[in-house]
């Protein structure tokens, strides 16, 4: 653990990402009180008003602070990130340790569920599924994670194939330990480096799905203020409202760059070795 | 080689069927009755005899695996049924004309991003740290970062509503027919500019970093070494045999990211209002246009499997081992 913490803090960009990463999980976390205006009030008399002192990044169609908007927006980036991965990868883990301790059939059936999913492309099949669900914010982290466990999955079931063979893991087989206990108290354990990588860069690649979908109006709805969805508002204003369209992208890439950062320098710091074979398991967004 | 090749056919026939399930599956275990939704929404009153009509038509009264049977058996053949729409077109007429423009900007995406991410990519591993590298290495940082669709809205304030230089929607301009046979090809030209710089920005940052990783662990082999021992110009040590080796892999993430630059349509087009796959798919969502949207998940995952199949030959044609040695995982 010291060893990572030193080859981790070595890293100055994974560093920089790792302190990004708070800043925005803290201000998701504090948007009611750091939020200058009240981001569902409406005001007619400020319509579109461009950024000035009293609204730093401007005002929308109803005219409502921009700030305060991506303020709340971001604490759906980041329930949607976090809780669409947890559901990926706890699907990933169940059946890639599955395929990967029994193997035969019932690997087998498993990896051509994994094939079969991944033939999908993402946003066809996404699109499939929220056009007869109601579209809460909810939903989106439910579907998100259904359709992005397979790179976990295969993850899980590669370390699995490999870690099997280990003399501890023949040892406890040795002395009648279940399957179930062999799993989730030896090998799961030495499995979870790649996997926790795995789910650092899944994470904007969750955020970035969110936000296409809002973005097409297909995702989080209004009037919830998502990064997607101001987008998608302020692109029918893209003539007169410069600062609608500019402001909340920027912040996604500001925030999907950071979790990348972080994710890979946590990936170079708990081994070298991986550098090539965890890669990116969790697709980008589209 | 043909016995690979048959192989790998016979695997893709379960998947070819597994296809047709998830895509009947997701839209009929959705909660509530699916006539229902067509017929206006839960809110709205239904029209008893138009329902009547639609679990008729759609067999919705059936048990579950006999509507997929039947389904099935229409689709094989070439049945997709009609749209929902009022103006009802067979689905399969209205995909026939929007696949070839998704496959044409799929085709030009994909070239643009080979003939670019290898070169970049090459270069940047024969120079490791150098400044190029440093620069390749930010932007593929940003470039994966970047939303495809906030680059969009970008480049039209930019070049579309700024500067007034390139069109920002549609394929062709309002007086298009008016235009001689040259003007003609250089507004649809103007047209797929910026949807296709879109589409290929993050393809090409991933790419290139990965013919970078590859191309890094290639000149490190021994091979490599003895090339350059036996005297070989570096440029050909390089150029020949580095590059050839390095290329492999590429050959297998082209075909597994399919999925996602072929799912990249989906924002583009309807960003851009371009009347392709991904557009049909989005008002087929919103119209909750169920033959539509099976009849579109059906069709662009078999293209994609196609794909896939055809990334795996071409990869066993380059590479004499995966047909003789163990199967790929």
């Amino acid at each position: 653990m010291r060893g990572f913490w030193k080859a981790f803090a070595r890293n100055r960009l994974a560093v920089l990402g790792g302190i990004v990463v708070i800043c925005l999980v803290t201000a998701a976390l504090l948007a009611p009180v750091l939020a200058p205006w009240d981001p569902y009030r409406p005001d007619v008399k400020k319509i579109l008003d461009p950024p000035s002192g009293r609204h730093l990044l401007g005002t929308d169609q109803l005219g409502r602070d921009v700030l305060s908007r991506m303020l709340h927006g971001a604490r759906v980036s980041l329930a949607v990130g976090f809780v669409s991965v947890g559901i990926a990868a706890a699907i990933g883990i169940m059946l890639g340790a599955a395929a990967g301790y029994h193997g035969g059939t019932v690997d087998a059936t498993i990896m051509r569920l994994v094939d079969l999913m991944l033939v999908f492309p993402r946003f066809f099949l996404l699109l499939a599924v929220l056009a007869f669900l109601k579209p809460s914010i909810w939903t989106i982290m439910v579907v998100i994670g259904l359709t992005g466990w397979m790179g976990v999955a295969r993850l899980v079931r590669a370390e699995f194939l490999a870690l099997k063979e280990r003399e501890f893991v023949v040892w406890s087989q040795a002395v009648g330990a279940n399957a179930f206990r062999i799993i989730w108290r030896h090998i799961l354990p030495n499995a979870m480096a790649p996997v926790l990588v795995a789910m650092t860069l899944g994470i904007p690649a969750a955020i970035l799905t969110e936000s296409g979908l809002s973005f097409l109006g297909l995702g989080v709805q209004p009037p919830r203020a998502t990064w997607g969805n101001i987008l998608n508002e302020g692109k029918d204003a893209i003539e007169l409202a410069w600062w609608l369209s500019v402001y909340p992208g920027l912040a996604i890439l500001l925030t999907v760059l950071s979790y990348n950062l972080l994710g890979e320098g946590i990936r170079d710091a708990l081994d070298p070795r991986l550098r090539q074979s965890a890669g990116r398991v969790v697709s980008r967004g589209s | 080689m043909l016995a690979y090749a048959l192989r790998r056919l016979l695997l893709a026939i379960p998947l070819l069927l597994g296809i047709t399930i998830v895509s009947f599956l997701v839209l009929h275990l959705a909660p509530g009755d699916p006539a229902a939704v067509m017929v206006g929404g839960s809110e709205q009153p239904i029209d008893p005899e138009m329902y009547k009509q639609l679990v008729k038509v759609y067999n919705l009264d059936k048990p579950l695996w006999q509507q997929y049977w039947l389904w099935l058996s229409s689709l094989v053949r070439l049945d997709f049924g009609r749209s929902f729409a009022p103006h009802g077109r067979p689905v399969l007429s209205m995909i026939g004309e929007r696949l070839p423009i998704t496959l044409l900007l799929n085709i030009v995406e994909m070239l643009i991003i080979v003939a670019t991410a290898i070169p970049i990519g090459a270069l940047s591993a024969t120079r490791q740290y150098s400044t190029f590298d440093k620069v390749t290495t930010i932007f593929v940082f940003v470039g994966f970062a970047t939303p495809d669709f906030w680059l969009a809205l970008l480049l039209m304030i930019l070049f579309g509503v700024q500067l007034g230089w390139l069109p920002i929607s549609g394929l062709r301009s309002l007086n298009w027919e008016y235009l001689s046979f040259w003007r003609q090809q250089a507004d649809f030209l103007s047209h797929l500019a910026l949807p296709v710089l879109v589409a290929t920005f993050g393809g090409l940052a991933g790419f290139s970093r990965y013919m970078r990783q590859s191309m890094l662990e290639v000149i490190r082999q021994d091979y490599i070494q003895s090339a350059r021992a036996k005297g070989l110009a570096e440029r050909v040590v390089i150029g020949k045999h580095a590059l050839r080796n390095a290329l492999l892999p590429i050959v297998t993430i082209l075909g597994l990211s399919l999925p996602t630059l072929i799912g990249g349509s989906v924002i583009v087009e309807s960003v851009f209002a371009i009347p392709g796959m991904g557009q049909l798919m989005v008002q087929a969502a919103f119209e909750r246009d169920y033959p539509v949207l099976m009849g579109n998940l059906v069709i662009v995952s078999t293209l994609t499997l196609v794909a896939n199949l055809l990334a795996d030959l071409a990869y066993s044609l380059v590479d004499p081992r995966i047909r003789v040695g163990r199967r790929r995982r």
